[in-house]
């Protein structure tokens, strides 16, 4: 008899979501699902609304990266005005992103990820969390972070009036320019925040990369997955998180497609299982294949690894610097340890800080004019940025007097839903044995799976679905019977 | 559990995380909680279970902060879960007080929902039109989803509330304040809105406030708006006239008007019918013809008097069939 | 039984309710769905009050007020002129069918016409049926 163990919700990232996973008589993992129960309807109730009020909206798709949201609505929004922005707004748009990445990556790896390492995956559940964190590395660290975190945040409001739950982008640009007295305020803060990554990046080698069961479940562990990988990059193919084109690269490195904003609908589609709210996006033109590791799957990751994977370089040279040591260490570019996100993240906090520098370093930021009236409504704009978690598009229409006809969204996360499924079955598999009962401890190894991917469920499902009026009954893998009603 | 620690629950229904973050955004403060308070459940930042709230006694947690409105059957279950475990339940931020943003979808019906997301926007390939079920069976295997709700629920429509905190998110420092007071015992009568102000967003604003008399609205990107003088009064909609104050003017001190995220005033009960009345009082004719003239610059009206309270205005959802 | 509408009145002091009083006591035969709430001014009305009647059960809302230019208060009945569109804005949106609410100006000396007035309301709600706000009270909850 199949018995089921639920790890109910899942915990350290942001959503809602659970593992159910299936034993079979011997006590050996059969199957393993990640279900997302979450839902809102985003892509629907946004229609007729005035389209220059969406990116305010769009934000509480996500209250952890409402920035993402903000910028890739507001790159739309654009475009329903004949893309006329001024061009001070996008290097403030970008100045102020680079900001919101440090200190979300900030966010994530030390609150969300560190707890795993720094106090191990098996500690007490009550201290394997950032204050657990805090009490083992010290409260100077701690009260570090807690500050680096806070200065990133406020360099955003200072740019753009708010942090968290944008409002600053319209039409045209910006709302508000970003005076002097504003730039010599954020400009000693910077050198601090670039030391910290630094920081980061030692601790990682201190705590991880010292520790050789942690580089070996890096490397050699389950949580590896040959699949493709996507990322936007500049024309030298390096990151670049606010605009560009969008890259996919197969796990060994061959460059698959490589295409603008405005096109993905040609590239990526999506797949829509029974048992979770989310959908699984995948290479259009290679079909869905299942849940299916392999150089022709069509399943791809969109994450910090992954765009440091379709990246041929870093666009600053610290981060460069970084980047090489990190492959160096990993053996391989592409590289398929997805564990190795966590060290991706602090790569590219290198960039944003040295971004940041250079934003600070350009004689141009404290200009004054940061926004153009629009003279036309041409009616449709697609907007693509990375958000932290993944490529992030938002594609509108609206009519003739800038009401919202249509949205369609393919969030961060919601790329990454097949392969966080694919390691959390695998990694189950391999962690949970036939005959020993999982204790807390392995059930959160199992959890340090889709963690990596730092997931965003309220950012995945946006949309909202429908309830009880079909059903689709498999049996042996086969698909046996469709049972509809009111579809 | 150590003796004499308060012991605190943080949760989330449909919510986006904004509350949470706004929680970590007190910084240092968290420390400071982290110092008189055991956290049993905080899904973004510690690995509490549900299993390990259904274990506790009932009222075994002083406080459960509960930000998200009620979306699905299992926000639902949760919200009464925790309800039975605390002595005190605050309503965090606006989607639990009022519904929030998801509340827009209060206008739209499901079935054009589910056919957006699952069947016909661009990048969808559904040839078998399957959509997410409450219950799954592969190869004998069960696996259940919640019921999604017709509509969204306020957290005070499925269970009793002590206090509500209002904001898209709290502010940071509104949000100290109230858990300070909680802490020392020192809260108005059960039922309260805290953290914020008694009085429009207008009164905290500096923007200088004129006579308005308006003859043409207009969208904030038409116009490069007099960044000293009030907004509503040069023609571009703001909702801080129908708003409670206590965010720290954060909108239009950006040259970006407010949309209400603090909810309605006291004593209101519907914030959209106020935001009519005032706009209505403003509007500078006595010609029913020229009237509607200028209100066709302020498209979607309901979209702005409810932005965040579909879910608490008096009708609570459309009727249309 | 067929259904009968219950509709709420509301009628300012000076010219509307006193036309309606006319018409009773003209004796003019007319529906007797309409209860009366006597305002001193069509100004008084907030939005609030249509949408909590409709809340509260109401199949639908009257107002009435004094004719253009001959507001007791001078003014009031323009306040309710620029608030009309726009309730009726938000109970469009809300899929409230039109006829549920109605503005309507009433002289004093306009007995006849409030009746014909009250009878064409009366017809058209009851042909619409019970409003789904009444209707939707029971089951919301209930079929969530």
């Amino acid at each position: 008899m199949t018995r089921k163990i639920t790890i109910d919700p899942i915990t350290r990232l942001e959503g809602h979501g659970k593992i159910s996973i299936f034993l079979d008589d011997g006590g050996a993992v059969e199957d393993c699902y990640f279900q997302i129960p979450e839902l809102r309807g985003f892509e629907q109730f946004v229609v007729g609304r005035p389209i220059e009020e969406l990116p305010r909206i769009v934000t509480r798709i996500c209250g952890v990266c409402p920035a993402s949201h903000h910028l890739a609505s507001a790159k739309a929004v654009d475009g329903c005005f004949n893309n006329e922005v001024a061009p001070l707004a996008h290097k403030l748009r970008d100045m102020y992103y680079n900001a919101h990445y440090i200190h979300s990556h900030t966010a994530h790896f030390y609150a969300l990820a560190a707890p795993d390492f720094v106090l191990g995956p098996d500690a007490d559940p009550a201290v394997r969390n950032i204050l657990g964190v805090v009490a083992k590395v010290g409260l100077e660290i701690g009260g570090q972070v807690i500050r680096v975190r806070g200065l990133a945040q406020e360099i955003q409001r200072i740019i753009g009036g708010r942090n968290t739950q944008d409002i600053w982008c319209m039409p045209g640009g910006v709302a508000k320019r970003l005076k002097e007295e504003e730039l010599e305020q954020i400009k000693p803060w910077v050198g601090e925040l670039y030391d910290f990554t630094q920081f980061s990046l030692q601790l990682f080698r201190d705590v991880v990369l010292a520790n050789p069961t942690y580089v070996d479940l890096i490397l050699n562990g389950p949580y590896t997955l040959d699949v493709q990988n996507m990322g936007l990059v500049d024309q030298n193919n390096a990151p670049n998180f606010y605009d560009g084109k969008i890259r996919v690269v197969d796990f060994e490195g061959k460059e698959i497609h490589k295409y603008e904003a405005k096109d993905y609908a040609e590239y990526v589609a999506e797949h829509v299982e029974p048992w979770s709210y989310l959908k699984f996006p995948y290479l259009k033109k290679r079909g869905w294949k299942g849940f299916a590791e392999g150089i022709d799957s069509s399943v791809y990751c969109a994450t910090p690894l992954a765009r440091l994977n379709v990246a041929d370089r870093m666009a600053t040279p610290k981060a460069q610097e970084a980047f090489e040591a990190m492959y160096g260490t990993l053996g391989a570019h592409p590289c398929r340890a997805l564990l190795a996100q966590h060290w991706a993240r602090l790569v590219e906090m290198v960039q944003n800080a040295e971004t940041l520098q250079r934003y600070c370093d350009d004689s141009e930021i404290t200009g004054e004019q940061v926004r153009v009236i629009p003279r036309k409504i041409t009616g449709e704009g697609f907007g693509v940025v990375e958000a932290m978690r993944g490529t992030l598009t938002h594609h509108y229409t609206c009519d003739e007097h800038g009401i919202c006809t249509s949205a369609n969204l393919i969030v961060g996360t919601t790329n990454n839903n097949a392969p966080i499924q694919m390691v959390t079955k695998k990694v189950a598999q391999a962690l949970i044995k036939p005959g020993v009962e999982p204790d807390q401890g392995i059930l959160n190894m199992v959890e340090m799976g889709f963690r990596a991917f730092d997931p965003c469920y309220s950012c995945a499902t946006h949309s909202l679905g429908q309830m009880p009026l079909e059903a689709v009954i498999y049996k042996g893998g086969e698909l046996r019977k469709v049972i509809k009603r009111n579809c | 559990m150590a003796e004499n620690k308060l012991q605190i629950a943080l949760y989330w229904g449909a919510a986006c995380g904004g509350c949470d973050v706004a929680v970590l955004d007190t910084n240092e403060f968290i420390l400071d909680i982290a110092a008189v308070a055991d956290i049993r459940m905080w899904p973004i930042a510690t690995d509490g279970k549900y299993s390990d709230v259904e274990a506790m006694e009932d009222g075994e947690l002083d406080l459960t902060i509960f930000n998200g409105g009620v979306r699905n059957s299992e926000n639902e279950q949760i919200a009464r879960l925790l309800r039975k475990k605390s002595k005190m339940l605050v309503a965090f931020g606006a989607c639990a007080y009022m519904g929030g943003i998801p509340g827009l979808a209060n206008l739209t019906s499901r079935d054009k929902i589910l056919d957006t997301v699952y069947v016909h926007n661009p990048s969808i390939e559904n040839g078998g039109h399957i959509v997410p079920q409450p219950q799954s069976r592969l190869d004998g295997k069960v696996l259940d989803l919640p019921r999604f709700y017709r509509r969204v629920y306020r957290l005070d429509h499925v269970v009793d509330v002590d206090y509500y905190l209002p904001g898209c998110p709290p502010q940071p420092g509104q949000v100290k304040a109230v858990i300070l007071a909680i802490v020392k015992g020192e809260l108005p009568a059960k039922g309260s809105v805290v953290g914020a102000s008694e009085v429009a967003l207008c009164e905290d604003c500096p923007r200088t406030k004129g006579e308005k008399k308006i003859k043409r609205f207009y969208r904030p990107w038409e116009i490069m708006a007099d960044p000293e003088t009030c907004l509503l009064e040069q023609g571009i909609l703001c909702c801080g006239v129908a708003t409670r104050s206590g965010c720290g003017v954060r909108c239009p001190n950006s040259g970006i008007p407010c949309r209400g995220c603090y909810g309605p005033l006291p004593g209101v009960i519907d914030q959209g019918a106020k935001l009519a009345s005032a706009v209505a009082s403003i509007i500078d004719s006595k010609d029913p013809a020229e009237i509607e003239t200028i209100l066709e610059g302020l498209p979607d009206f309901t979209g702005f008097a409810y932005r965040y309270g579909v879910a608490s205005s008096l009708l609570q959802r459309s009727y249309r069939q | 039984m067929s259904f009968e509408p219950k509709i709420v009145g509301f009628l300012c002091n000076w010219c509307s309710y006193t036309g309606a009083d006319l018409a009773g006591t003209s004796r003019i035969d007319y529906a007797p769905n309409v209860r009366i709430i006597r305002v001193m001014c069509c100004a008084r009305i907030d939005p609030t009050f249509v949408l909590k009647a409709l809340r509260d059960g109401a199949d639908g809302v009257l107002i009435c007020g004094c004719h253009p230019g001959d507001c007791h208060y001078s003014e009031g009945n323009y306040k309710m002129m620029r608030r009309y569109p726009l309730l009726k804005k938000l109970l469009a949106d809300f899929g409230i069918q039109e006829a549920r609410v109605r503005l309507e100006w009433v002289s004093a000396s306009e007995g006849q016409r409030f009746a014909d007035l009250v009878n064409d309301m009366t017809q058209r709600v009851r042909e619409l049926g019970p409003s789904p706000v009444r209707m939707a009270q029971a089951t919301d909850m209930a079929e969530r």
